[in-house]
């Protein structure tokens, strides 16, 4: 059964007078264990896919179905418990709580799925350890650099064990050879069973993934195996 | 439950970093807050002062003693109408003395001003009392030194007089009083008993500034108007008995004053019950006042405080958004913000409360008084209460955010 099941998806804004058509019905489906690439020019409707498949938004048409559950009509308290559960986030610009440490940080998505203290402090070590960043639990996130914050950020996405990983420019904010690390450590990842979905602009990146899905202006472009995959061995994935 | 605690402990962790991370500025907000709790508390304590005040010195009138006067306590009536009354004479009281059966005591009580002297020493605007023998019992006041009139010394108005404490000590400092001869006025009078110490009616008039001779003396030398404008003081078995006893008198003092079945009464029997109702409606009116108008800065120290609290949403929209993409409900977020506004009024109040007591024990030197215990509890109910309320719109705006637009914030 897949993971991620889209049915013609639209979702258009109301720009005052103006429709903007972001996606325009867009078909996918997404099994267990995938790794996959969505790319596109800029402002081809990526973000807005990943959101609603990250359940932060909702479809103005169409069905999605989230490990058989239909999500596409659910509330907004109900979404966030489904985002809580089932989804982990990766932004672009990391996005953690600069007045917050690192472990705390990590624990957030725990404390909203009523996990307990001594619990959620174990859960947030483990997943802070699996992304080697077990020696920075009590740092602030602006005494991190930019590959170790976004480190933080895999971490707290990885904590609750969600049935997805979505990231969305994951490398945008972060020089090339930083931005391959954290590659490396989707990499392991998604060795390690996790489902994991990727926007990016570039290439490159985009080369990691198994699969890859090209969007153009709200409408799936092409829907291939990546050709020449980039595999990289981090010492964590040698270690591991 | 278990849920609900663990959001509430990241709740207060939140608002603690917030507000820690913006020191100068929550301690601008909240000095809103502290002003208001300052003035409201002290204007309770000073309210409770009065009250307290009022309620000590009008004990000394006696619950149970009526105060037959030709004008009523409280007012109310036309001040024209009862000037032309007829005074009080000491025929009337004589009647009254002579035919009461309930009341259990009943005297005569006039009086004017003057000097008091004995020898170099003078003690000036002393009040003269005319009564006599009833007089200590009605008011139900002990003698610290010798002893009060005499039956005869009343009857036969002879010049002997008692002193008020205050008198006592100005003239005899390191003398004993009894036996010793003393000027009141240009008359001549030997001192036979000192009075307890009283206090004062109201915190105006002292009750130890006066002096007690017979009435009888007192009509001869010290009034033109011979045995008129006097009061008469009845003391009642009881309290239960004060209504009957005033029937009766009412009934004796017509009869004696030759009122028609018609006429109404021209004179007023007083009691304690009367102030205390006048004081508690003006009091009432001042307490009201005084605690809306200390009130309106509390209210707009809770402006101040939601004025911020819409900072501090907007500052935070983007951790707000991430909050809400980790699995934040949308309460959770209300509450975030809502312990947020709540811990900025309640350190508001405990800081108010912190200034306002030792100001309290100023006011305590003016009007005894003491900050009550429930004052401390209503402010910082008060400080609670106007931070849930003014942080609700803030906090709600947070909770209605839209995710995907919180996130995109910049
Ligand atoms: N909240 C919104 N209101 C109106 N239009 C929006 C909104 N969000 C997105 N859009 C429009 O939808 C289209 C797709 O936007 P989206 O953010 O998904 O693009 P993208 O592929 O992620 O672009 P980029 O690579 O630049 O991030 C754009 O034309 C954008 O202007
Ligand atoms: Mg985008």
């Amino acid at each position: 059964m897949s993971v991620i099941k889209l049915s013609t998806i639209t979702k258009m804004y109301q720009m005052g007078t103006e429709e903007v058509h972001a996606l325009r019905g867009v078909s996918l489906e997404i099994g267990k264990n995938e790794y996959v690439a969505i790319m596109g020019p800029s402002g081809s409707g990526k973000s807005t896919l990943m959101n609603i498949i990250g359940c932060l938004d909702t479809p103005t048409a169409g069905l999605y179905e989230l490990n058989g559950l239909n999500v596409s009509d659910m509330n907004d308290n109900q979404l966030a418990k489904v985002r809580n559960k089932e989804i982990g986030f990766v932004f672009q610009t990391f996005n953690l709580l600069a007045r917050s440490d690192v472990l705390h940080n990590v624990e957030l998505p725990l404390i909203y799925g009523g996990i307990g203290s001594t619990e959620r402090k174990k859960m947030a070590k483990e997943a802070l350890q699996r992304v080697g960043l077990g020696d920075r639990m009590t740092h602030k996130p602006n005494e991190l650099s930019g590959g170790q914050r976004q480190r933080v950020a895999v971490a707290r996405a990885l904590v609750t064990r969600p049935s997805i990983l979505l990231a969305d420019e994951p490398t945008g904010n972060l020089d090339s050879k930083t931005g391959e690390e954290i590659m490396g450590l989707f990499e392991d990842l998604h060795r390690e069973g996790n489902t994991i979905i990727l926007v990016t602009h570039e290439a490159d990146i985009a080369a990691h993934a198994h699969r890859v899905v090209r969007i153009h202006d709200g409408k799936i472009e092409s829907d291939q195996p990546s050709k020449d995959r980039k595999v990289i061995l981090t010492p964590t994935s040698q270690t591991a | 439950m278990r849920h609900y605690f663990i959001e509430f402990k990241e709740g207060l962790g939140f608002s603690f970093r917030a507000i820690r991370a913006n020191k100068m500025r929550s301690a601008l907000t909240t000095l809103g807050i502290v002003i208001g709790i300052v003035s409201v508390t002290l204007m309770g304590t000073a309210i409770e002062g009065l009250n307290g005040a009022f309620n000590a010195s009008i004990a000394k009138l006696g619950a149970d003693v009526l105060y037959v006067q030709k004008f009523p306590w409280g007012g109310g009536q036309d001040w024209w109408m009862l000037r032309n009354r007829p005074d009080l004479t000491f025929q009337n009281a004589k009647a009254v003395a002579r035919d009461v059966t309930i009341a259990d005591k009943v005297t005569v009580v006039t009086g004017t001003q003057a000097t008091v002297k004995y020898g170099q020493k003078y003690v000036e605007g002393v009040i003269i009392i005319g009564t006599d023998n009833q007089f200590l019992e009605t008011v139900g006041s002990d003698l610290a030194l010798g002893r009060f009139l005499t039956q005869q010394e009343s009857d036969g108005g002879r010049p002997v007089c008692v002193l008020g404490s205050e008198v006592a000590s100005s003239l005899f400092p390191n003398e004993n009083p009894l036996g010793k001869t003393v000027k009141l006025g240009n008359f001549t009078y030997r001192a036979i008993g000192v009075v307890e110490k009283q206090g004062s009616l109201l915190g105006v008039e002292s009750l130890d500034n006066r002096v007690y001779v017979p009435a009888l003396r007192f009509f001869g030398e010290f009034t033109n108007r011979r045995h008129s404008n006097i009061q008469i003081w009845v003391k009642a078995p009881s309290k239960t008995m004060l209504d009957d006893t005033k029937e009766e008198l009412r009934g004796i003092l017509r009869k004696t004053r030759h009122l028609a079945p018609r006429d109404p009464d021209n004179f007023a029997i007083n009691q304690q019950e009367i102030l205390i109702q006048t004081f508690n409606t003006i009091g009432g009116v001042i307490a009201a006042v005084g605690l809306f108008i200390t009130g309106l800065s509390l209210f707009v120290g809770g402006i101040g405080i939601m004025n911020i609290m819409f900072v501090s949403v907007t500052e935070r929209t983007k951790e707000i958004g991430l909050r809400k993409a980790v699995g934040a409900p949308r309460r959770t977020i209300l509450m975030q913000f809502l312990i947020e506004a709540a811990a900025l009024c309640l350190m508001g109040g405990f800081i108010g409360l912190a200034i306002a007591y030792p100001l309290s024990l100023i006011i305590d030197t003016v009007l005894p008084t003491s900050m009550p215990l429930s004052v401390v509890f209503i402010a910082i109910l008060i400080s609670l209460l106007v931070g849930v309320i003014s942080g609700f719109l803030p906090a709600f705006r947070a909770s209605r955010m839209d995710p995907v637009d919180a996130l995109r914030y910049e």
